[in-house]
């Protein structure tokens, strides 16, 4: 369960590591890479923590 | 303000039925909670405030929100009028830059997830309702204790006043003067907020989302298509702001402060008083949790509300006062029954917010600053509406410039409470006098860097030959934490302190 909960540590790693995104291509609906990389981290965040929630539970 | 139309009769009727339709459910909310709520039949408690129960219901709707109104109430309180006003207006100013809201709400979930669900035990387990309670009772240090109330107080206020800016805000675009509606939003406010205590803020939340859903919902379905769907609108935001180079969206200036600004404010979002009352008025651990999984909800509508300040460079919004940039672009594009509309989902959107920061700043004073005996529910009253008239007397005659430096000063010392709060639940072992040390130093270092760079919440650091503009509130939280440690370690190597239990 420990282990698990390191899966939490992707949000701050994959967002506060500003390089990985930091740019303008590739555009994807119009968006540039900078707007849709930071709005898809919004639902992989609720997964993971639901992810961790649920798992946690029963172990 | 070449092109705004004129406000005319319909937006404002619009506008003064939802407002009012909303103060009015929340100032009864005591009448009708009974009747539709599942509890049902639990009759409010008496005004005449006795001790306990009615208290805790004023101030923390007797701890029984479940998932929903959790949900509702916290993310009404987290995500303000006040956002929807600034963020816009920042990224109007700035680019992409304005966007570290979304990092910033994205990552304060799964700090959530660990952390408030063990405060919420200890809050549950000895019945505190605020930070400084569980300070107190977990170290047993009035200095600490008061330490942490002042703290929160320092940074709840100018919140509630911004709150206030924002209901002036729409009523402005509105055409009718600024002090007058501030004054009768005030007492709405005030009125909602006696009456019905947590309850208020807690059941209204949902009227509020519901505009602020469908307001923006339309505003980013519907201003695209206006302007030419999202790549054009990207592309003259673009033209209009100054560019990063190199197919870069943040220059390289940005970086830093934009990833520690993000990371300073999702620890300190959850220290202050409103967001913690949302968190501790929740039935249970699990709760919490769940509110994690699905709070980010709302993280995706704060993305596509900073879109609006893109957006009005498509709309051709020109103004140096971007505090208007959204209320100019909703009367640009939206019929003027809709900005009626729009403009009460703003105000309503403070309303929400305003008072749960009251009852949170209530509950600080009459329980942990003020001497034992004051926390009923009249005390609790009397000390919210005085919270409030002390925001309503700082807009009204400091300017809205004011509000906005104490809050971010607010922000720097309401940071320096995670020690004492959050590592406080953890089995590290650390006494009163290292953490109130810490306390001191980071409030201080922190308050002074603002101070001397002219109140920016950001100071440059230097290792050798590198520079990084770095988060103020951050920098202060490193030097707390380094005092804490440093006082903690020779406290233990004298072997005189005992380390605290709970």
């Amino acid at each position: 369960m420990k282990y698990l909960n390191l899966l939490l540590l992707a949000p701050f790693i994959g967002l506060l590591w500003v390089p990985f995104y930091n740019m303008h291509d590739p555009v994807f609906l119009g968006f540039p890479f900078f707007y849709w990389y930071q709005l898809t981290w919004v639902p992989v965040t609720s997964a993971l923590i639901w992810l961790v929630w649920k798992k946690g539970e029963h172990s | 303000m070449s092109g705004i139309p004129a406000p005319d009769g319909i937006a404002l009727t619009v506008f003064i039925l939802f407002f009012g339709l909303t103060i009015i459910l929340g100032s009864t909310v005591a009448l009708w909670r009974g009747r539709i709520g599942g509890k049902g039949g639990k009759s409010p408690p008496a005004a005449h405030g006795g001790h306990g129960e009615g208290a805790e219901d004023w101030g923390l709707g007797g701890r029984q929100f479940g998932a929903w109104i959790t949900w509702f109430l916290v993310g009404g309180d987290f995500y303000t009028a006040y956002t929807v006003i600034a963020v816009p207006a920042l990224v109007y100013a700035q680019g992409g830059f304005g966007f570290f809201a979304l990092p910033y709400t994205i990552i304060v979930y799964p700090f959530i997830f660990m952390v408030m669900p063990k405060l919420w035990k200890v809050a549950q387990a000895g019945g505190y309702a605020t930070a400084a309670d569980i300070v107190r009772g977990r170290f047993g240090s009035r200095g600490l204790e008061l330490a942490c109330a002042i703290s929160g107080l320092v940074a709840v206020m100018p919140y509630i006043a911004l709150q206030l800016i924002g209901i002036r805000t729409v009523v402005e675009a509105l055409g009718l003067p600024g002090n007058i509606s501030l004054v009768i939003a005030f007492i709405s406010l005030a009125a909602y907020t006696w009456l019905g205590g947590l309850h208020a803020p807690a059941l209204t939340a949902f009227i509020k989302d519901i505009m602020i859903y469908v307001a923006v919902i339309a505003a980013v379905t519907i201003i695209p298509v206006h302007l030419g769907g999202y790549g054009a609108m990207f592309d003259i935001a673009e033209k209009a702001l100054p560019s990063a180079g190199g197919g870069h969206v943040l220059s390289s200036g940005q970086v830093v402060p934009y990833a520690t600004l993000a990371l300073s404010s999702a620890l300190a979002a959850f220290l202050y008083p409103h967001t913690l009352t949302g968190i501790l008025a929740a039935r249970s651990a699990d709760t919490i949790r769940q509110n994690a999984v699905f709070l980010p909800a709302y993280t995706i509508v704060l993305g596509l509300i900073a879109l609006l300040g893109y957006m009005a460079y498509a709309a051709g919004i020109h103004t140096t006062n971007t505090n208007m940039v959204v209320p100019y672009l909703f009367q640009t594009i939206f019929p003027n029954w809709f900005v009626g509309f729009a403009f009460a989902a703003i105000a309503v959107g403070a309303l929400v917010p305003a008072a749960v920061m009251a009852i949170g700043a209530a509950n600080l004073v009459t329980h942990n600053i003020l001497p034992k005996g004051y926390e009923t529910v009249t005390g609790a009253r009397v000390t919210g509406f005085v919270v409030k008239l002390g925001a309503l007397i700082c807009v009204l005659f400091l300017n809205a410039k004011f509000a906005i430096d104490l809050q971010l000063l607010g922000g720097v010392v309401v940071l320096q409470t995670f020690p004492a709060l959050v590592l406080g639940v953890t089995k590290l072992r650390m006494t009163s006098s290292a953490l109130l040390a810490g306390w001191a130093a980071g409030s201080v270092s922190g308050l002074a860097l603002c101070w001397m760079d002219g109140l920016k919440p950001v100071h440059p650091v230097g290792f050798g030959d590198i520079s990084w503009v770095v988060s103020t509130g951050l920098i202060a939280l490193g030097i707390n934490l380094v005092v804490v440690l440093v006082i903690s370690v020779i406290q233990g190597l004298v072997g005189g302190a005992k380390p605290s239990e709970a």
